[in-house]
């Protein structure tokens, strides 16, 4: 989920309106963090990834598409969020985004100036593990890309001033974020999840610990963490393998290996059960239930896709989708997601209704998570569920940006560049029986958090929840 | 999440203000048309194994009359909801079962259903199509106008930019039907009956009001046989009515406030201008470019990065449409700066281009950001769609290729004439979103 910056679309794009985008948006979303990948083999021909890594331990994968002239680039880098100290909550993220506002040879005026010239966009992020920087540019303008490029990601000099605008900026959105009942939400929700664990903190931090971030600060977490050895630097386009592993190894070469360790992976505990109710002057309630999840490599992950595919994750094929909008009409998006990171995981249903349907919709969902842990699916739903996650693989990888990340993902998470082909056996090979496994093991309902935003007068919510048998 | 869709569709009209640069091809698209009136536009794009299929119906909220606001978009709701061969939502799982995704959208004006797939699996979803242009089943619609009802609140109610930007548009349009959301008024959506679906549908979803445009991997030939077997079927219709109306020239400024729970105060000022089939079209699209697109811009430079009074600015120039067009400013104002201030920034800029010229280095960068947002358009074959289907819906899918050469041939002199032409106070809209906060 991202900040929006305020922009209010003129009211006639704006109202553009979907039948049911948001659970299109749903599935994107977890595709995107399970990288599901099936490559048919004429387009696995296609993808043709290659892999190298350079003397300064940067990994570097290409995959050459020549059919327009132009080249994406996609830097992954293990400096999230998480390794930030706590009372600094928010440097990684700012880190990240000073990244293209002054270098030694640039100030941020003459960045934007040489991008917006060339056309070409420029753009850096922040989450919980990892920060990244992706490029996108005329295969005329790759020789200034990539000095651009590399002087982000080795000699940026975080100007005070710059520091000051940033934090201002950062401020501002943290207010405006509480315009967001769904970002709301999610805050609430990961605080509970993860207590005492930076996954369970913002990105953005607090207003609080923004204010204490300083340059030198900023300056250590930058030397400390954009190291080449960290990151993964995935490039599509019309450039091949041999001709960009020589640039960069040309452009990067000032980039020097950092320490071999970026400290233990996190372990968070999970918190307890528990209703979070937050008032606001709205008309509908948005609603998060859920609990922990699992990490990607977890072995069970894809029959966990496969089961949220028939429960929620699967658009309007999904039990939930089916019972709480199609035949009640009481959301327009309902969908559930075990959205995985590299060391946890959380699973969430989220919905959105009107105030006086929040009991309800709340009711019928983990209804609908208690029937999947009894009773598992149907040999149709199983088969409807592999097809779809078989047969779609091809729409994961239509676009040069949709490689890029897709391939920096695949790296990131060690599945290895033979993943497409594996792909369709490791779902095909899930079982009915797998299916009622992992929804019993998996999905606890004795451990749900619910945390509904909204007008709760109108919702009037009985707490403990009134769910039929209880929590 | 509806920042997704929303960037989806931005991406889309940024590379709309753009099209063609040096490097980039024109649009080879094979035109075929069918007995019954539709129109095929075929685009063979081989980068990967996928096919994009879209129906496009000329009927949006323009053609609603005022009392059934919403009835386009709630009739898009209900063309899932079977027909006589198929039963509710099986539509979707079929697609689903095939490895597709499927959707559809509703706009002023048209009304658009699409699926994506891989090569092998679109006669699935052309098969589908042609049964519901003519045999929707569009009885049993209470529960979706509840689920309209919910999109109504998510998107607009608890959202204080959108709710400002519906406030603006009934405002800025008098008489043109643009002054209406397209998702339609809440009482509206309360209000639309069987027989105003059934009457609609009748109406306007017939094969020579629709076209179908096609880009992927696939042999023209082929799929146009494929289309040609399932749609020549379907028998011409009666001719729908015309929209007739046509705003009046604005002479005045409008103000409007709305008083919501926010954080942060909005500004937005909207512009009548013509749409892109004026030749001032091209010069007003560098112009939103060169106001408001990326960090060198004027309106950046001075509101978020000098002045600091704003969070975020936006200029746009929405001339892809039917009627009579908007240009835009929307701005967010800083905490403890006051709306007062963005408003004279703004105007301040917007007075300078309308007394000197750009500079040859603007415009031309202006140009260039046109060009290869063009180029990285052409990475989707979905974003390609989209893009034949905008311009053939409101002009000819020919516009396209004659758009770059439109957009090169502007002078700093055209900048400037339209700049001072349109951006007139008195066709202006202001209005500003008043934060309340309930003290908790």
């Amino acid at each position: 989920m991202s900040l929006s910056n305020g922009k209010v679309k003129n009211g006639r794009e704006d109202i553009l309106t979907f039948a049911f985008c948001i659970f299109h948006f749903a599935i994107a979303l977890i595709f995107l963090l399970m990288g599901v990948t099936v490559i048919p083999s004429s387009s696995e021909a296609r993808l043709a990834p290659k892999r190298s890594v350079l003397g300064n331990g940067l990994t570097v994968i290409t995959s050459e598409q020549k059919a327009l002239p132009m080249v994406t680039f996609n830097l992954l880098i293990d400096a999230g969020a998480r390794f930030e100290p706590e009372a600094e909550a928010g440097l990684a993220n700012i880190t990240a985004r000073l990244l293209t506002y002054g270098t030694k040879n640039r100030t941020a005026l003459q960045i934007s100036e040489t991008l917006d010239f060339l056309g070409a966009t420029l753009s850096t992020g922040c989450g919980e593990e990892a920060a990244t920087v992706s490029m996108t540019l005329l295969k005329k303008d790759l020789d200034t890309g990539l000095q651009l490029l590399a002087e982000v990601l080795t000699a940026s000099t975080f100007p005070a001033e710059e520091i000051d605008r940033q934090k201002q900026s950062i401020l501002a959105s943290i207010r405006a974020r509480e315009e967001q009942p769904g970002y709301i939400a999610h805050l609430k929700f990961i605080e509970v999840l993860f207590p005492k664990s930076s996954y369970g903190r913002p990105v953005e931090g607090t207003a609080d610990s923004v204010k204490r971030v300083d340059r030198p600060g900023l300056l250590d977490f930058y030397r400390k963490y954009y190291r080449p050895n960290h990151a993964i630097l995935t490039v599509v386009g019309d450039v091949s393998h041999e001709e960009m592993t020589q640039r960069l190894g040309k452009a990067f070469q000032p980039w020097e290996k950092g320490g071999a360790s970026v400290g233990p992976p996190p372990l968070p505990a999970p918190g307890a059960a528990t209703v979070i109710k937050v008032n606001k002057d709205l008309t509908q309630a948005n609603i998060i239930i859920g609990h922990e999840g699992v990490p990607r490599a977890h072995p069970d992950y894809y029959a966990i896709q496969v089961m949220n595919y028939i429960l929620g994750g699967g658009g309007f094929s999904s039990r939930m989708m089916e019972s709480i909008r199609n035949r009640r009409g009481l959301a327009y998006s309902v969908y559930s997601a075990f959205e995985p990171e590299k060391y946890t995981g959380s699973f969430q249903v989220s919905m959105q209704t009107k105030n006086e349907s929040a009991g309800d919709a709340i009711r019928i969902a983990i209804e609908e998570i208690r029937k999947i842990r009894e009773q598992g699916a149907t040999e149709e739903e199983l088969k409807a569920a592999k097809d779809y996650l078989i047969g779609s693989f091809p729409l994961r990888l239509d676009t040069n940006r949709k490689v890029a990340t897709f391939l920096s993902q695949v790296e990131f998470f060690g599945l290895g560049l033979d993943y497409p082909e594996r792909y369709p056996e490791l779902i095909r090979r899930i079982g009915r029986e797998d299916v009622l496994r992992v929804a019993k093991r998996y999905l606890q309902p004795e451990k749900l958090i619910v945390v509904v935003v909204a007008d709760q007068t109108k919702a009037a919510l009985k707490t403990p929840l009134d769910t039929g048998k209880g929590l | 999440m509806l920042a997704k869709m929303r960037l989806l569709v931005l991406s889309f009209f940024l590379s709309l203000s753009s099209i063609a640069p040096a490097e980039a091809q024109n649009f080879k698209v094979q035109e075929a048309a069918l007995d019954n009136g539709l129109k095929v536009l075929l685009l063979e794009d081989h980068k990967s194994a996928v096919v994009t299929f879209q129906v496009w119906y000329r009927v949006g909220s323009r053609n609603e009359i005022d009392g059934r606001s919403g009835l386009a978009h709630f009739l898009e709701h209900m063309m899932f909801k079977g027909t006589k061969k198929t039963k509710p939502e099986e539509y979707s799982r079929i697609i689903a079962q095939n490895g597709g995704n499927s959707n559809a959208f509703t706009t002023e004006d048209h009304t658009v259903y699409f699926a994506t797939m891989s090569r092998d699996k679109i006669g699935v979803e052309i098969e589908l199509e042609a049964d519901r242009m003519t045999n929707a089943v569009l009885d049993d619609y209470e529960s979706e106008k509840m689920v309209v009802m919910e999109e109504r609140r998510l998107r607009t109610e608890d959202k204080p930019g959108a709710a400002l930007g519906e406030v603006m548009s009934a405002v800025a349009y008098t008489v043109y039907p643009y002054r209406r959301p397209v998702i339609g008024w809440m009482s509206d959506i309360l209000n639309l009956s069987g027989d105003d679906l059934r009457q609609f549908y009748k109406t306007y979803y017939a094969p020579n009001n629709a076209f179908i445009v096609v880009v992927g991997d696939f042999d023209a030939q082929q799929i146009l046989a494929r289309i040609k077997q399932e749609f020549g079927k379907i028998a011409r219709g009666a001719a729908p009515p015309k929209v007739t109306l046509e705003e009046p020239p604005q002479k005045g400024e409008r103000r409007v406030a709305l008083k919501k729970e926010a954080e942060l105060p909005l500004l937005s000022m909207y512009y009548h201008v013509p749409n892109l089939q004026d030749s001032d079209g091209f010069a007003l699209d560098l112009l939103s470019v060169i106001l408001a697109s990326g960090r060198s811009s004027r309106l950046y430079q001075d509101l978020v990065y000098n002045k600091r009074i704003a969070t975020g600015v936006d200029a746009d120039y929405d001339g892809v449409s039917i009627g009579p067009a908007i240009f835009s400013f929307t701005a967010q104002v800083m905490p403890d700066k006051q709306q007062a201030e963005v408003e004279s920034a703004i105007d301040k800029v917007v007075a300078q281009v309308r007394s000197e010229p750009v500079s040859d280095r603007e415009l031309e960068k202006a140009k260039n950001q046109v060009e290869a947002a063009f180029v990285f358009g052409q990475d989707s074959i979905f974003g390609q769609a989209l893009r034949i289907g905008q311009f053939e819906s409101v002009a000819k899918w020919e516009f396209i290729n004659a758009y770059l050469p439109g957009i090169r041939a502007v002078t700093a002199a055209d900048v400037l004439r339209v700049a001072k032409k349109y951006l007139d106070p008195d066709r202006r809209t202001v209005g500003t979103l008043v934060p309340t906060k309930e003290t908790k």
